[in-house]
């Protein structure tokens, strides 16, 4: 069954307008003093600070987010649809909200901030903030991916396992996460891309140094003031490794 | 092989682009010095962020003594401005945090005129009204433990801060190099930071929030702010205008009770 002629055109506006902007770039890249743009002092530190912190937080995001993904997809109580939608409101929020909010309540000032001023610990300005803004805007790209997957698996196999004399850890261990496995590879690719990519939460909230706070996209809009040729050719690693992250999810099933 | 009804969509797609791109010259330039054509006339204003609340004031003078003109405003980072205007942005006039950033316009030839100076700004450290860490001299901004923000040094404020740590000899390390001198300040006043690196007029202008702590050799480091028209303005004349206002006793006056200094 083909698909109707006149799909194709608004099909190829969209790619076009996609695709167009990537070619600009790579048009602008000044390819001499690429090798040397790109090896600097400040465009390395910011490319291994965004290859830990949002391998960290995407860790994070997996640890914490299938279970919460697992209690809303296959527990019933009342209240569930709103802590559905509350828990997914990081996916709608602007990230400078976002890192508002964190900072209201990590911050100095904020709910948590005597407590933590009493343990000694400084969260604001440090990798650990970093990691902590990147968590929060990814972590409903993995809920939402895998509750997903656990709806579609449904719950026919773990019935009859737990039917069988198995305890429930060992029927998630050994069914559950086998199965939804796909899924929850493609959401934590998306959770890492989107924290690669993360600006406005961390700005705000972890602030901008060379080595603890200034990842990719901060080193980017820092050059971008007097070293547009800098921020281009880093402009165009990210993109690189964003087309290789997605590439590499493209071997497991799911959402990608 | 194109059939009949793809070449009309693609057709209707490339009449209404370009309608959409006619829309926009619509607006301004049309109507000529003068307010001739009986529309409203509006003058852009590009300037840097720290002019915000004088250079509103210093339009709505200009409104009260040009009938039927408009000023509208962009306000930003100097460099953010620049290359905005570098790329083609329409505007007729152009107020700098620095000189670098007007040699930007200077260097591809957009201006209409000589530039001017117009202002000066100096630093002032700045801390939370309570003062935390007791800070009294730049040297403190240095000690243990102390949370300084600053200027990423690739901004006109973190230039003059690069500049402070040379006059003084004292070396900092600040916790965060913010973009702009307002994400300085709001590190400040939100209780984050103890201390940070803003100009005299931002402190002034955030009155009880903050308290000021001047250091002498800021006075040796000055940040000087141009003024220019823009060659491809289409109000020539009441750009030069508007540059004029700012030069004159309104404009001075306004700028000096906000900080500024003489250029």
């Amino acid at each position: 069954m083909g698909l109707p002629r006149w799909i194709y055109v608004p099909a190829l506006v969209g790619a076009v307008f996609v695709l167009l902007p990537l070619v600009a770039i790579v048009a602008r890249v000044h390819w001499a003093e690429f090798g040397s743009l790109v090896t600097s002092e400040g465009s390395r530190a910011a490319f291994w600070l965004s290859l830990k912190t949002s391998a960290a937080s995407t860790l994070l995001c997996v640890l914490l987010g299938v279970p919460m993904a697992l209690v809303l997809a296959r527990r019933r109580f009342r209240g569930l649809a709103l802590l559905r939608s509350l828990v997914l409101l990081p996916l709608v929020l602007p990230p400078v909200v976002g890192g508002l909010a964190l900072l209201y309540t990590f911050g100095r000032r904020g709910l948590l901030g005597s407590e933590l001023d009493a343990l000694g610990i400084q969260v604001a300005f440090s990798t650990i903030a970093v990691v902590m803004a990147q968590t929060f805007v990814a972590m409903p790209f993995l809920v939402v991916s895998m509750e997903g997957t656990l709806r579609t698996a449904g719950q026919r196999y773990e019935v009859v396992a737990a039917s069988l004399g198995a305890a429930p850890t060992t029927v998630f261990r050994r069914i559950t996460l086998p199965l939804v496995l796909p899924g929850l590879v493609s959401g934590a690719v998306l959770s890492f891309a989107r924290s690669l990519g993360e600006f406005g939460a961390t700005i705000t909230f972890a602030g901008s140094l060379q080595g603890r706070t200034r990842t990719l996209p901060l080193e980017i809009y820092l050059q971008r003031e007097t070293d547009p040729d800098a921020a281009v050719a880093l402009a165009l690693v990210l993109v690189v490794v964003a087309v290789l992250v997605i590439g590499l999810a493209r071997q497991g099933r799911g959402v990608l | 092989m194109i059939s009949r009804p793809l070449v009309s969509v693609a057709l209707a797609l490339a009449v209404s682009l370009g309608a959409l791109s006619a829309c926009g010259d619509d607006d301004s330039g049309t109507g000529g010095d003068g307010g001739a054509a009986g529309g409203e006339i509006t003058l852009t204003v590009y300037a840097a962020a720290s002019l915000t609340k004088t250079f509103q004031e210093i339009g709505a003078a200009f409104e009260k003594q040009h009938d039927g003109v408009h000023v509208e405003f962009s306000f930003g980072g100097s460099s953010d401005l620049a290359s905005q205007l570098q790329e083609g942005a329409p505007a007729d006039v152009f107020a700098s945090a620095d000189e670098a950033n007007m040699e930007k316009l200077t260097g591809d030839d957009l201006q209409a005129d000589e530039p001017q100076d117009f202002a000066s700004n100096t630093l002032e450290i700045v801390t939370p009204p309570d003062n935390p860490a007791g800070i009294a001299s730049f040297a403190d901004l240095a000690q243990d433990g102390v949370n300084v923000v600053v200027c990423a040094p690739e901004v006109p404020c973190g230039a003059a801060t690069v500049k402070a740590e040379d006059a003084t000899g004292v070396t900092l390390s600040p916790v965060s190099e913010e973009q702009s001198v307002t994400d300085v300040l709001a590190k400040v006043t939100s209780g984050e930071a103890d201390a940070g690196l803003v100009y005299v007029t931002d402190v002034a202008a955030a009155g009880d929030a903050v308290l000021g702590v001047p250091f002498p050799e800021s006075s040796d480091i000055v940040n000087t702010y141009p003024i220019v028209a823009l060659k491809d303005s289409k109000h020539g004349d009441l750009a030069q205008d508007f540059v004029d206002l700012v030069l004159g006793e309104t404009g001075q006056g306004i700028l000096e009770e906000a900080g500024f200094a003489q250029p």
